[in-house]
């Protein structure tokens, strides 16, 4: 793999990662995508979801939410509302999060009330993104 | 003329203004720094967003969307973002001003004014005419994305129900740490070539892959793009209000340096004068005993 491309994930507060990488792949608006060397120039929406990257053999995995990506010579330029490392993540806090959308969507339900129901379904989301981040960090 | 202790306290209490003001003048330059750190970090991501939203709305035409749609104006929105505190000078003072002349301007042309109010200055101040929509307070201080966010919804969803035609934003432009000027947006409608214009840099090579179609795109990021523009600029006035407070505190402290010399020289003479006085008793006493 000789061919690597330029990684950027940038969020209002900053540069998180600027590296060479080897492959990206990203919850995209249609399901997740891998993203190589060469790839053609693209530009999707992106998901709350996880960002996996491999550099020099070695995984890395982010917790990305809202936002888009731009793919065009062999840069990738991810651009979402927050970014965060696995180890940044308060796994007792996400898990908290998560039983506390859990409820808020289950009573919205039960309301049919659309504007609680997709707060609480992105609530959902980000929870069990970070929870899933935060356990492949132990994994590996 | 003020007694010896009259002039000694009040040079007393000058000092400890002098301290207040000089303490306030560095928390505004420490809290400075912090601001412009905050707009460093976030203008990265803006020109990425920039350079991104500049080749979308060049790779299609300028299609229907609700944000972008011209309609004609009878009620206007504006955003008026000033600091929560006081103390920094003219600053909000000036923002409110042109605020206040936007809309004369606007009634006089038979529009209806709303007012959406982030800081506590312009609430106070707009309090009384009842025209405000909407207000925020207590945010300047510490704020977020998400508050922006919020803002920024609460305003697309105003505009998208009809409730206004069109919105612009006021707010406090940081030029430089010495200089910091109102400044007035069009906000909503969106238009397509002030987001072209801005991103003159970008050549793109080819034609995108676009997933999901330009269209979708275009619904996700006009939103975020209104987030960009009112975080941005809350930071503006952030970094301006505390850029005014260190100019007006540091004026502060040489004005109260001023009085303090020109009492000490008051009092020096109050107490020569005295000096004098004593030292006659003393020559006529001795006078008087021979």
């Amino acid at each position: 793999m000789a061919e690597k491309l330029k990684l950027e994930v940038v969020t209002p507060k900053g540069v998180v990662v600027s590296k060479e990488v080897d492959i990206v792949t990203a919850p995209g608006y249609g399901g997740e995508f891998g993203v190589l060397a060469n790839h053609a120039p693209f530009l999707s929406t992106i998901k709350t979801g996880v960002l996996t990257y491999k550099s020099g053999g070695q995984d890395e995995v982010l917790m990305v939410s809202g936002g888009f990506c731009e793919v065009s010579n062999n840069k990738l330029t991810f651009l979402v509302e927050s970014a965060e490392r696995g180890t940044d993540i308060d796994v007792e806090r996400a898990m908290r999060a998560k039983e506390r959308a859990e409820k808020r969507l289950a009573e919205a339900q039960a309301h049919k009330e659309n504007f609680n129901r997709t707060r609480a379904e992105a609530a959902l989301q980000r929870a069990l993104s970070r929870l899933k981040v935060a356990e492949r960090r132990k994994a590996s | 003329m003020a007694s010896l202790k009259d002039v000694k306290m009040k040079i007393g209490g000058v000092k400890k203004t002098a301290q207040i003001t000089k303490a306030m003048n560095m928390v505004a330059a420490a809290k400075l720094r912090g601001a412009q750190q905050k707009m460093e970090d976030f203008r990265s991501y803006a020109e990425k967003f920039n350079a991104a939203m500049g080749n979308l709305s060049s790779a299609m035409d300028s299609g229907a969307f609700p944000l972008m749609e011209k309609r004609e104006v009878k009620t206007v929105e504006i955003l008026v973002v000033t600091s929560d505190r006081g103390l920094c000078g003219s600053f909000n003072a000036h923002i409110l001003k042109m605020a206040d002349k936007l809309m004369a301007a606007l009634e006089a042309q038979g529009k209806k004014v709303t007012l959406v109010c982030v800081g506590k200055k312009c609430i106070s101040h707009f309090r009384k005419t009842g025209k405000i929509r909407q207000r925020y307070a207590d945010l300047m201080g510490t704020f977020q994305m998400f508050n922006a966010r919020t803002i920024a919804q609460d305003i697309a969803g105003n505009f998208l129900s009809g409730d206004s035609d069109e919105v612009r934003i006021v707010y406090g432009k940081f030029k430089s740490v010495a200089v910091q000027r109102p400044a007035e947006l069009m906000f909503l409608p969106i238009q397509p070539d002030a987001v072209a214009t801005t991103t003159a840099t970008s050549s793109s090579a080819g034609s995108y892959i676009y997933e999901p179609s330009t269209e979708e795109i275009m619904e996700v990021l006009l939103p975020l793009y209104m987030n960009v523009m009112v975080y941005h600029a809350m930071l503006e006035v952030s970094a301006s209000e505390h850029a005014a407070r260190m100019s007006a505190m540091d004026n502060a402290t040489n004005a109260c340096k001023d009085i303090i010399h020109s009492l000490t020289l008051i009092y020096n003479k109050a107490r020569q004068a005295g000096i004098t006085a004593e030292l006659m008793d003393i020559v006529g006493g001795a006078e008087a005993l021979k």
